[in-house]
């Protein structure tokens, strides 16, 4: 049973981050490598750690009762949480800096915002 | 299959993708790509660490994690001040002015 939901977790999260370095690979742009890579990895990131949540909580209430259990899942909870905090900020401020150091989008024709940045 | 190599199998796959996004990082034609590629290659590396530590038992990598992710945070806004405007270390006035 345990075996089955830390695979599922942690299947989810690998594809998620596959996905994310082919798109950074595939993508013709860098707004859609932006698009592509901090949304991925993050949601990967979040189910490889709820896969680690759910090892340490299991083996501590049920295999044995080591404080070092504890210290792994709440370790690993603050760094999911650091990390879904911080990745959409650093990837708009990337955002922002590629549109105006005059980086267009690809295949983009007319640019309504030229002059007003 | 137990639960020990699950987690050393996702970690490698985890470090794999990190190594296919060293490609872009190595190869992007412009600065952005290169600073988009470091930050997903350091997200994806940090969950290896995580799992890394769950592997040996041991909570001190996924500080160490804590930590990269941290690092990389302030590298990535600080890559951005310095495309915006292409100077580093230059305290902006309203006029553009450095001072």
């Amino acid at each position: 049973m345990i075996e089955w939901i830390i695979g599922i977790f942690l299947a989810i999260g690998v594809i998620f981050n596959v996905l994310a370095s082919i798109g950074l690979l595939r993508f013709p742009d860098v707004y859609t490598r932006i698009h592509a890579a901090t949304k991925c990895t993050t949601f990967g990131t979040i189910f490889i750690v709820l896969a680690t949540i759910t090892y340490s909580i299991y083996s501590y209430y049920w295999v044995a009762k080591n404080p070092a259990w504890i210290t792994i899942g709440i370790h690993s909870a603050l760094v999911v949480i650091f990390l879904v905090l911080t990745n959409p900020v650093g990837a708009h401020a990337l955002g922002r800096a590629a549109r105006q150091s005059g980086i267009r989008p690809y295949g983009a024709v007319i640019d309504e915002l030229e002059g007003r940045l | 299959m137990t639960i020990d190599s699950m987690f050393m199998w996702a970690m490698i796959l985890l470090l794999f993708s990190a190594m296919v996004s060293l490609i872009r990082l190595l190869a992007g034609p412009t600065i952005p790509d290169r600073a988009v590629a470091l930050d997903s290659m350091t997200t994806t590396t940090a969950g290896a660490m995580v799992l890394y530590g769950v592997i040996t038992r041991q909570a001190v990598f996924i500080d160490v994690a804590l930590v990269y992710a941290v690092l990389s945070y302030i590298a990535t806004l600080y890559i951005a001040r310095y495309l915006v405007k292409k100077r580093v270390g230059v305290i902006y006035t309203e006029e553009g002015e450095g001072s």
